[in-house]
């Protein structure tokens, strides 16, 4: 199995095809709703230019997902003695994020989104044009993804989004998951659909 | 009638952490069955990985612990109340202990209970039988392959489906279809014919408590899910929607009485988290499997 470390070169993502799988390792950040949301309002929409506020989160930002991942999560998390630690991990479904997934992966040139349930035609593009992959984590594995989850290192917008919407800042080791839409156009998930709706087709007789 | 409590948060533990041992090896099975390397089979590893480790951890198998729902064989004497009372506790309890997450949301304020009870919540019913023991089967049924279970209405012109077995087949194939990517695969299909939009609902999720290798009484029907099986997985969706052989793990199928007026088919579909667990008690006695 191939495995990719976090931040991950451009030849190493266009080497990529659908189906394969591969364990991922290295820093990475979650973000859901808002957090996609956020990024679109202070950092998309103002070329890079932030309000005062939000600059030293850019900064950062731009230092973890730069080259890097950003993976679809609401996780349960537990607090002892000041720490964090993820307990279930699993991905969330990722069509959600369609409206702003292209803008995001071209403003940081994102290399992997992760998430579940495959993504849109804007994501796929954007894929293509700056050198990225969608990664499909396996649903309900909950136990197994936050094992990989070697530590949480940092939060940031927790009290703003609550806990489920915050970027966890975390470094995962041999993160499983599968390349189901590559930098070349491809999506196994529209492959599948199509190859499945032919099948019903003649089993059903229409 | 002595209190159960504590054996119903034991029976939910090993529901919430543990599959049973036929979706195991049927998973095992598939997981031989596809392509060396493929997505498929890297799907199916993990899923098992999943599984050994929360047995292991004793923590939930999926984060989403799903909807709890018991299904309780009684004798005359016992009071459905009480045993009400005790499953509402243990499921606080079980809560508190966290094999179950906080599941349990009000329809209108959208707050969660945050104990896994509230109204009608826990699913609980209730069938007295002339056997001297209580049997409390317990299905953990997950809220992503609950949202694509779905209900037809026979004739069903779109796709072709009259008021008959092929009618019933070819839905249920539809179904699954528009089930991929979603749900997580593979999975179990419960299927009831007939009955109105409630009850056949009810007969389709009662189907998912059946073992894997039962063989259905009727004939037509268990050829009809045998042939829904291998069709099912024809479609070649595969684990997680990413391809392969194996869709499906099992289907069942039972039917009920109707109105002349009325062909419904229901489809529940269950994710390869397919937690069932049963508890016997008798006399004093409690087993579990
Ligand atoms: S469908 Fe099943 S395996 Fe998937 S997230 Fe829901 S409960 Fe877990």
């Amino acid at each position: 199995m191939r495995k990719l470390t976090v931040p991950i070169s451009e030849v190493t993502i266009r080497e990529l095809t659908v189906g394969e799988p591969v364990i991922l390792s290295g820093v990475i950040s979650t973000g859901r709703d808002a957090a996609h949301k956020y990024i679109i309002d202070n950092f998309v929409k103002t070329g890079g230019n932030p309000p005062e506020a939000e600059r030293e989160l850019y900064a950062k930002l731009q230092d973890i997902l730069t080259e890097g991942v950003i993976y679809h999560c609401g996780p349960v998390v537990q607090q002892q003695n000041g720490t964090y630690s993820f307990v279930a991990a699993g991905p969330t479904t990722s069509i959600r994020e369609e409206p702003y997934q292209a803008d995001v992966i071209e403003h940081f040139t994102l290399r992997a989104v992760i998430g579940k349930g495959g993504m849109g035609t804007n994501t796929l593009q954007a894929c293509q044009k700056v050198g990225a992959v969608y990664l499909h984590a396996i649903g309900g594995a909950a136990s197994l993804i936050a094992q990989s989850v070697k530590e949480v290192l940092t939060v940031y917008k927790k009290d703003e989004f609550g806990v489920p919407e915050a970027f966890w800042v975390i470094r995962v080791e041999d993160f499983p998951a599968v390349v189901t839409m590559d930098s070349h156009g491809n999506s196994l998930h529209d492959k599948i659909k199509s190859q499945s709706n032919a099948k019903l087709a003649e089993l059903i007789g229409s | 009638m002595q209190d159960l409590t504590e054996n119903f948060v034991e029976l939910i533990r090993r529901a919430a952490t543990d599959l049973p041992a036929d979706m195991q090896q049927a998973l095992e099975k598939a997981k031989a069955q596809e392509e060396s390397g493929s997505a498929a089979e890297g799907a199916l590893d993990t899923i098992l990985r999943n599984v050994e480790m929360a047995r292991a951890n004793a923590t939930p198998i999926c984060q989403d612990t799903g909807t709890p729902i018991f299904e309780i064989h009684y004798p005359l004497g016992v009071s459905p109340r009480q045993v009400t009372e005790q499953i509402r506790k243990a499921c606080a309890v079980a809560t508190e202990r966290a094999y179950l997450r906080p599941n349990a949301v009000d329809s209108l304020s959208g707050k969660n209970s945050g104990d896994n009870t509230g109204i009608d919540y826990p699913t609980i019913h209730f069938h007295e039988w002339d056997e001297d023991a209580i049997q409390v089967d317990l299905l953990l049924k997950g809220g992503g392959c609950e949202n694509v279970s779905t209900q037809y209405k026979l004739p069903d012109s779109g796709l072709g489906a009259g008021r008959d077995l092929d009618g019933v087949r070819k839905v249920v194939l539809d179904a699954v279809n528009k089930a991929q990517g979603l749900g997580c695969a593979p999975g179990v299909l419960g299927v009831a014919i007939g009955g109105d939009r409630g009850s056949s609902y009810v007969k389709s999720k009662q189907q998912l408590l059946r073992p894997l290798d039962d063989a259905n009484p009727e004939p037509e029907l268990a050829d009809l899910e045998e042939r829904l099986l291998e069709e099912g997985n024809q479609l070649g969706i595969g684990p997680m929607g990413f391809g392969g052989k194996t869709t499906l793990l099992g289907v069942k199928a039972g039917a009920l009485h109707r109105l002349p007026a009325s062909f419904f088919v229901s489809v529940a579909y269950m994710c390869w988290a397919n937690r069932r667990a049963q508890m016997r008690v008798v006399g004093e006695e409690v087993t579990y499997a």
